[in-house]
């Protein structure tokens, strides 16, 4: 409140020797709402110009036929979204990605706490590896997909990781293209993912775990608990709930909207196809099929927006602790 | 050399800030065409007012071009032409511009039926007739639609396979004239080191769809507007594909793709998929131990394939300045022939479509070069207008399930043929 005091008092004093007609309370109601409208406003202004009004307008276009254009005329119904959900190559899609995080998020997690708790207790240089561990999330997907794709995981012999399958005698995979049983493509998707991002999850968590009192590990030292899994349980989990939900639905709606580093390192194959990747390739490209490319990044927004809804229902989003 | 690449199709280089215009475009196609417009926009000459023309083009690889493309623009005196250089994914970049307000009123590409449905590109059969003679048949087909011309062909970019005479000759294999010969020769070139072929990686099944059915001797899309993808030649040539992938005569996955020369170069295998455009830089490397070969047939009842690539210029039916943009279109590319053999020639490497200026053309008339051009005038094709994106991802579906998962073809290209079959509905009714 000492903001509002403050803006209030300005027009206060210029006004002092002018008639009492409007009462000070009044004023100042009207002071913080133009405050208000000056610091929100340009933000709202972006991002109803950015974010809803394309939303709205997807929608429209999502009951049209919308070929080559943006204004349609040929109304549709719901055929678009017909088309889309009985498109095997997009269904296929988003069963992929469904289990894609369903394998993504929790391993993130448990790889960003784990560094999280570990650097917590470091001794000494806990500024250099929380910088260190973080510096990837400031690289871009699709510089860190080129750099996996081009000298890690290149699949030719030179390439890094066929030099060290190399020293053990084993001949060079092609990672992201082979004609082989086992799905190498995947390793490098989710190195490349977990490189990317756990470093900023790392930090979320850090700071999510310097917010846990000290008084009530003591306490439970107290009570007997001894340091280690059981204080772990018991006290820094749910001291990290807040922070632990927040970083679950963030994983799993990144998960949904994979779509640099898939672009990147595997193109336009069915294998491991994100939703975007296929729509993007069907539709909102060069195919310019805004209809269907609607329709289908609707129904991927419902998706998420459910399973957030549930995800969050079932972690207990927003609960005062 | 990879981004000069200018074969055809509906996939270039694309980016993510690409893919969030096109999305974004959907509903601000105004003030994305106005962004894009500004960026990389150059002027030929100072002032601009009424009568200036927009001119795109994809941001060629060769030095030069850029510098040529702005001469060009500066060098016509009956209108301002403001020359718009568009690196990345220009596809989808012109898709959303051509919705804009800001749209261009002259652009490169290649045609495609919703172009014209849409009335995206205007016909240019008034400016075209003097000299359609002196086009090849094949340019003019791929630019026909119900009896009207459309696009005025820039450049043509035969793709071929390239192979290296000395390995040939150490492994004693000769020039495969079928798939068959060609999984036997890459099973004998492929000694530790080096691997038999590379075809390309991640994107060997769309970016060949359609020499592997011209090799098949199949069309993608009869005459009659037909799906052709269930054809028995088709789905044996995808079988053979599977074998020719899983020989282990096949580098699999290199770090540039099969537009890029450097797997070749780099000795890493005997025979490469390329285009003309990478000549200069394989001779470079190996002087003239090097060849040049057709796809080969699949089978008895298939042919030998060339696939024609190239650049395409055409007018944007809805420019304000209709009549100026079809002016400007007539002397660039039909009037001024010494700047179109500049064009194909200066920078890059690639055929001039016109045969006159293709006639003189010193550099193309020996060695290796000539024969590509003797290559793309005997097998040559090109892109089927009627081909939309949809259709490719669905057959590069079944494609890559065949080859890398080893699914049966006919039950992949089935579901390849529906989709083919309800697109070629909806162009076609």
């Amino acid at each position: 409140m000492s903001g509002t005091q403050t803006t209030s008092a300005v027009p206060a004093a210029g006004s002092a020797g002018r008639a009492s007609s409007a009462s000070p309370r009044k004023r100042r109601v009207r002071g913080t709402t133009g405050a208000f409208w000056l610091f929100v406003g340009p933000f709202l202004l972006g991002l109803a110009i950015f974010i809803y009004v394309p939303i709205v307008w997807s929608l429209v276009l999502s009951f049209f036929r919308a070929q080559n254009t943006v204004v349609p005329d040929v109304f549709v119904g719901v055929k678009n979204y017909v088309d889309m959900l009985t498109d095997s190559a997009f269904l296929g899609s988003l069963w992929t990605f469904t289990l894609f995080g369903i394998f993504i998020v929790p391993t993130t997690y448990v790889i960003a706490l784990g560094l999280a708790v570990l650097i917590n207790r470091a001794r000494f240089a806990r500024a250099f590896f929380r910088s260190a561990i973080f510096i990837p999330a400031a690289c871009s997907y699709v510089v860190g997909a080129l750099v996996w794709k081009l000298s890690i995981f290149n699949g030719v012999r030179f390439g890094l990781a066929n030099t060290l399958l190399g020293m053990f005698g084993i001949d060079p995979v092609a990672w992201l293209s082979g004609t082989g049983d086992f799905p190498w493509y995947w390793p490098v998707v989710v190195t490349a993912r977990l490189w990317l991002q756990v470093g900023f999850y790392m930090i979320l968590l850090l700071a999510g775990l310097q917010q846990i009192p000290n008084n009530l590990y003591e306490a439970a030292y107290v009570d007997g608990a001894k340091p280690g899994w059981q204080t772990f349980i018991h006290v820094t989990l749910p001291g990290l709930r807040t922070t632990s939900v927040a970083v679950l639905i963030l994983l799993l709606i990144n998960a949904y909207q994979a779509f640099d580093e898939f672009y990147n390192l595997l193109g336009n194959v069915p294998y491991a196809r994100p939703p975007l990747v296929y729509l993007y390739y069907t539709a909102l490209g060069a195919a310019q099929d805004y209809g269907h490319g609607s329709a289908g990044a609707l129904i991927l927004s419902l998706i998420i927006a459910i399973v957030t809804i549930f995800q969050a229902r079932v972690l207990g989003f927003g609960k005062a602790d | 050399m990879s981004d000069s690449t200018p074969f055809s199709g509906p996939f270039s280089g694309l980016s993510r800030r690409g893919f969030l215009r096109a999305a974004g475009g959907v509903a601000l196609a105004g003030a994305t065409g106005a962004g894009l417009a500004a960026c990389g926009s150059n002027t030929g000459r100072a002032s601009g007012g009424s009568g200036t023309l927009q001119q795109w083009y994809h941001q060629y690889g060769e030095q030069g071009t850029q510098q040529a493309a702005l001469k060009f623009a500066k060098a016509y005196k009956d209108a301002t032409v403001n020359v718009t250089w568009t690196p990345g994914d220009y596809a989808s970049k012109l898709a959303s511009g051509l919705l804009s307000s800001s749209a261009p009123d002259v652009f490169e590409s290649q045609l495609n039926i919703e172009y014209i449905k849409s009335g995206q590109v205007a016909p240019l059969d008034d400016i075209f007739a003097s000299v359609k003679d002196d086009f090849t048949d094949a340019d003019i087909k791929l630019n026909t639609y119900e009896g009207k011309i459309y696009g005025i062909r820039m450049i043509d970019d035969p793709q071929i396979l390239y192979y290296r005479k000395s390995l040939f000759a150490k492994a004693g294999v000769q020039p495969p004239n079928t798939f068959d010969e060609l999984i036997a020769a890459v099973k004998k070139l492929s000694t530790g080191k080096v691997k038999g072929a590379y075809f390309g990686s991640q994107n060997v099944i769309t970016d060949h769809i359609a020499a592997y059915f011209a090799a098949a001797g199949a069309p993608i899309i009869t005459d009659d507007h037909k799906s052709g993808v269930l054809d028995p030649k088709v789905i044996a040539a995808f079988a053979k594909l599977r074998e020719f992938y899983t020989s282990g005569g096949v580098l699999q996955s290199a770090p540039t793709e099969w537009t890029d020369p450097s797997a070749f170069i780099q000795e890493l295998v005997a025979i490469q998929w390329c285009g003309l455009w990478a000549l200069p830089q394989i001779q470079k490397a190996f002087g003239d131990d090097f060849g040049v070969m057709p796809i080969p047939a699949f089978g008895p009842q298939g042919k030998k394939a060339v696939y024609n690539g190239g650049w395409t210029q055409f007018v944007n039916a809805k420019s304000k300045n209709l009549d100026a943009a079809k002016k400007f279109v007539k002397w660039l590319w039909i009037d001024q022939t010494q700047y179109q053999e500049e064009w194909s020639l200066s920078y890059g490497f690639h055929i001039p479509p016109r045969k006159s200026v293709a006639a003189k053309a010193s550099k193309l008339q020996s060695g290796q070069a000539a024969e590509v051009v003797k290559l793309a005038g005997q097998y040559g094709f090109g892109d089927n207008i009627a081909f939309t994106p949809k259709m490719a991802t669905a057959i590069g579906d079944a494609g890559n399930k065949i080859i890398r998962s080893g699914a049966d073809p006919k039950t992949a290209l089935t579901t390849a043929d529906g989709v083919v079959q309800s697109e070629l509905k909806r162009l076609f009714g």
